[in-house]
């Protein structure tokens, strides 16, 4: 009974808060409120006998998103609210093909939730020994694979980083650029 | 979740967590003030002067007069601030480190030992300490100040850089423990304490902690001379208090996951598990004073040198030597998972 309570709170905050996210102008706000519609998902999580999932979920998620804040503080000016490009509203034109997508995921979930889903109560979800086993026995090609993506990832990034001519500028002393 | 106590009713459930958390959170509150004082007398006496020794016999007195110092000072909130986050910030830290108390087990008993004895104990310490940064990367952000801004990038970029130290060397002797339970690992500590096991990674968790809680020679976030007062710079009054305290929660909150996963926890001959667990809390909070007092400030480039090119490479390694360790001397480490 507690448990269907939360999770229908918890369900609709993580609606209302994703929706924020879209409306909302203001990027430093959007983040926010895209770290509420996650705990909100941690919430769900919870509530479905998940805990160890509702954990990662808040980790991971707010460790990455940690990130995306630093870029958006960094790229807005210290005044933030006024005079970006992010904060224009978009035209009737821009909303086509990302209102379509959603239109599309709305009519999928419809689908597959009238279709009638299991209960997602497995005991591997709520212990990580059993979980650990479940990935690194039978997905252990996933586990690998995902492994190997995010090495991809990593050195795509690097590079990207790097840029071309930086590394030798960088290399010189100081002296060397003031002159 | 609470296990032992499952099969009772809510009520009674929530009424002994309450109790327990009460406690725990007025023992807490309580010895933050002479905390502050123990630490300015622990520098004074390392670097040869008196310290604080005007209120009361010794200075004891002196963290009333702080407290009701900054009670009754006004309470400024400036202009230019983003008001609900400004307002926010400093209550995001502290309900953070309050919060992780709940996971320390002070006593082996299953009800009384920890204010919830969570299976997950350390999944929800590493949940709640990335939530800390929050709470600095707003207040830099919502005080819309260069200084404040400054303090708030760099504060966030040095706690996620030694957040991920800080998680390998927990995972280590996770691994060791064979569970995230903390009364559990600390019960898996029976032969030898884990800092004779995990030497490499206690000296990991150590350094990364110090950064995590942003203390010299690991404080570029508000270091004084180049950044007024980093993110905090704007806040006045109790909201500054609400920083401190913060600030000072994590610091005992990290020394007791040390004192948890690497000294044996509450284990020791004669006196009961909490006066354990407190003296040794207390060791390691003086280690803390005594390196801010004995370390300059590290150049910022060099922080992040320390955390990416040599903490984390030194986890990895840390992490597969005890893999290894794991494995070929399963008598060593009887709960760890074969």
């Amino acid at each position: 009974m507690a448990q269907n309570i939360l999770f229908y709170l918890a369900a609709v905050m993580a609606v209302a808060t994703t929706s924020m996210v879209v409306i909302t102008r203001n990027a430093v706000y959007a983040v926010l409120y895209l770290i509420m519609s996650l705990f909100a998902v941690a919430l769900v999580f919870l509530s479905l006998n998940a805990p160890f999932l509702a954990l990662v979920e808040i980790i991971v998620y707010a460790g990455a998103i940690m990130v995306l804040f630093l870029f958006v503080v960094m790229m807005l000016n210290l005044q933030g609210q006024r005079g970006d490009e992010a904060t224009k509203r978009p035209t009737r034109r821009q909303m086509i093909v990302p209102g379509a997508l959603a239109l599309l995921l709305l009519i999928l979930i419809v689908v597959s939730l009238s279709a009638g889903t299991p209960a997602a109560t497995n005991a591997a979800l709520s212990d990580p020994k059993l979980l650990g086993e479940l990935l690194f026995t039978k997905h252990y090609l996933g586990v690998k694979l995902s492994g190997i993506i995010l090495l991809i990832g990593t050195i795509g990034g690097l590079h990207i980083g790097r840029g071309g001519s930086i590394p030798s500028t960088m290399e010189k002393p100081i002296d060397d650029v003031t002159h | 979740m609470t296990g032992a106590l499952s099969n009772e009713p809510l009520w009674y459930q929530l009424l002994i967590a309450v109790i327990k958390a009460s406690v725990l959170m007025g023992a807490l509150l309580g010895v933050t003030g002479w905390l502050v004082l123990a630490e300015r007398k622990i520098i004074a006496w390392l670097q040869g002067r008196p310290g604080p020794n005007r209120a009361g016999p010794m200075g004891l007195f002196q963290p009333v007069a702080d407290v009701l110092k900054l009670l009754t000072k006004e309470e400024s909130i400036p202009p230019f601030v983003n008001k609900i986050l400004f307002i926010a910030a400093p209550a995001i830290i502290t309900i953070t480190a309050m919060v992780s108390y709940a996971i320390i087990p002070w006593g082996p008993n299953p009800v009384w030992g920890a204010i919830s004895n969570l299976n997950l104990g350390v999944l929800l310490f590493l949940a709640l300490s990335s939530l800390g940064v929050y709470s600095i990367v707003l207040a830099g952000w919502s005080s819309n100040s260069k200084y404040a801004v400054l303090g708030g990038l760099r504060a966030t970029a040095q706690m996620i850089s030694y957040e991920l130290s800080l998680s390998m060397a927990l995972l280590a002797a996770v691994m060791m423990a064979g569970t995230l339970n903390f009364q559990l690992i600390v019960e898996a500590q029976r032969p030898f304490w884990f800092i004779l096991l995990q030497p490499l990674g206690f000296f990991i968790f150590f350094v990364s902690a110090i950064a995590e809680s942003r203390r010299t020679p690991f404080d570029l976030p508000e270091a004084e001379n180049e950044l007024v007062a980093g993110f905090h710079t704007e806040y006045s009054a109790m909201k500054f208090a609400l920083f401190f305290l913060g600030e000072y929660m994590g610091v005992i909150l990290l020394s007791g996951i040390m004192a948890t996963v690497y000294l044996g926890g509450y284990q020791g001959p004669i006196l009961p598990g909490p006066v354990w667990m407190i003296l040794k809390i207390a060791v390691l909070f003086f280690v803390f004073v005594w390196i801010r007092a004995t370390y300059p400030r590290f150049r910022y480039d060099h922080l992040m040198q320390i955390g990416w090119k040599w903490l984390i490479p030194l986890a990895v390694l840390n992490l597969i030597i005890t893999a290894v360790l794991c494995l070929t001397f399963p008598n060593l480490v009887p709960n760890a998972i074969h």
